[in-house]
């Protein structure tokens, strides 16, 4: 999202409007997603606080769980938002910046709407570590941690669910980054939804088989029409995972 | 179904966020639903909805603040509960060790995680019918609903709907005016519309 329209860009760069917000939440509730996410994408670097009052709009046609993320930084704002009919928040840069914060709102609300988003990327030296204001390809910037001790951590301080995005993988469509999301997967006792590099549905089929992981998260194959949300989840039904008719 | 009346549906307000799901979904069934904590709305409200999204202790105390643990196991119209409110129906919960409403018997409990159930229970689960459910009629037995919970209550003589995760689970109770679904309805899609449409139909006292 960004200033009220859907768009997507290549590992988090060079975005293009992709459509209205309201008619691609309406296609993807008739299309059979199991559940939506919102990425703000211009909330967190800016420093300023959003209207989010589309929240309210994207509720009143939903009738699957829908999760909001960027730029929420207190319990006030978590709070607009889950006023506003999202089932979920997900914060990912301000809770790098403040850790308590992952804490505030599960106290608050119950782990069950607090999602953790965490932007990891493998390093040269094969280290995965997280990356912060990814929004904007000039605000980003390493966090100084290890994802593995980041996912260990945002569980103790009360996150109920991971997103991983895998960055090497975003919006390339090569496939999840199995590898990354199986070590995260080791370490997580929380829902882990993969996020990152979803090309074809044997993406799918592959990270819910060898990464373990509770939910894949897709953009741009689903934007583009490249995939069909009926046919996929076919394939991975006679794939045997179990996924929503 | 006459539901024009401005107290036709109460939603108990239990101070939490996330009615506005809840409100919209029973929008598309056109009813208007009223959020109260007045004890007299909603003893005179011709149904009753008691969400609950949160901690079991904190919606204790704000129901005993509004003396509503007394008021709502007293009502005689048709009540829901959804997920945190099914709970509050029970006996209590393991969560801080919550005594709750004593109106069906059975305890609340945390569910464990193990290698192949992450905790909270997240995401889309079958749940498989007792037959003759009112909550459930004409919805296909197995259909599948939206769950986000971290306990649980144990199949009782009052389960009408069962779902599996590890353990085996009340996802839907039912006992007189008194009925819950452990699953949000407000987000399952058209079967969840069609457990709020029941609800909706259900005869008043």
């Amino acid at each position: 999202m960004r200033d009220g329209q859907v768009v997507k860009g290549v590992q988090f760069r060079d975005h293009v409007v992709m459509g209205d917000i309201m008619a691609l939440a309406a296609r993807y509730r008739e299309e059979g997603a199991d559940e939506l996410v919102f990425y703000d994408i211009t909330a967190s670097p800016d420093g300023r606080r959003v209207d989010r009052s589309w929240v309210n709009r994207v509720a009143e046609v939903l009738d699957i769980p829908f999760c909001v993320a960027g730029g929420i930084r207190s319990v006030a704002e978590a709070e607009e938002v889950l006023n506003y009919g999202a089932d979920k928040i997900s914060v990912n840069s301000p809770a790098l910046a403040r850790p308590e914060l992952i804490g505030e709102l599960a106290t608050r609300f119950g782990s069950q709407c607090v999602v953790v988003g965490i932007d990891s990327r493998e390093e040269a030296n094969g280290e995965y570590r997280v990356y912060q204001y990814t929004g904007d390809p000039d605000k980003t910037r390493h966090s100084g941690r290890l994802t593995v001790d980041w996912v260990s951590e945002v569980q103790e301080r009360g996150a109920g669910e991971i997103v991983l995005n895998c960055m090497n993988q975003d919006g390339v469509r090569k496939g999840y980054d199995i590898p990354q999301l199986q070590r995260v997967r080791a370490g997580c006792s929380v829902p882990l939804i993969a996020s990152g590099g979803a090309g074809a549905m044997e993406h799918f089929a592959d990270v819910f088989h060898e990464a373990r992981v509770d939910g894949a998260l897709a953009a741009s194959v689903f934007h583009t029409a490249a995939i069909n949300i009926q046919d996929l989840k076919q394939y991975l039904r006679a794939r045997q995972v179990e996924i929503r008719e | 179904m006459n539901a024009t009346a401005s107290n036709a549906l109460a939603i108990v307000d239990g101070g939490g966020a996330n009615i506005a799901s809840l409100k919209f979904a029973l929008a598309r069934l056109g009813v208007a639903g009223e959020l109260t904590t007045d004890a007299g709305r909603i003893r005179d409200a011709a149904r009753v909805i008691l969400p609950g999204v949160g901690a079991a202790r904190d919606a204790m105390t704000r129901l005993r603040e509004s003396a509503l643990d007394q008021v709502i196991p007293a009502l005689t119209q048709p009540v829901l509960g959804i997920c945190l409110g099914l709970q509050l129906l029970f006996d209590g919960s393991e969560e801080a060790d919550t005594d709750c409403l004593g109106i069906l018997p059975g305890t609340a409990r945390l569910f464990e995680a193990d290698a192949d159930h992450t905790v909270p229970h997240m995401g889309w689960n079958r749940v498989w019918q007792t037959p003759g459910s009112g909550l459930l009629a004409g919805i296909p037995d197995g259909a599948q609903f939206y769950f986000v919970h971290s306990y649980a209550v144990p199949v009782t003589d009052f389960t009408t709907g069962r779902c599996e995760y590890g353990r085996e689970f009340s996802a839907v109770v039912e006992r007189g005016n008194f009925v819950a679904t452990q699953f949000h309805p407000e987000r399952s899609g058209r079967h969840g519309a069609r457990v709020l449409a029941n609800f909706l139909e259900l005869s008043p006292a």
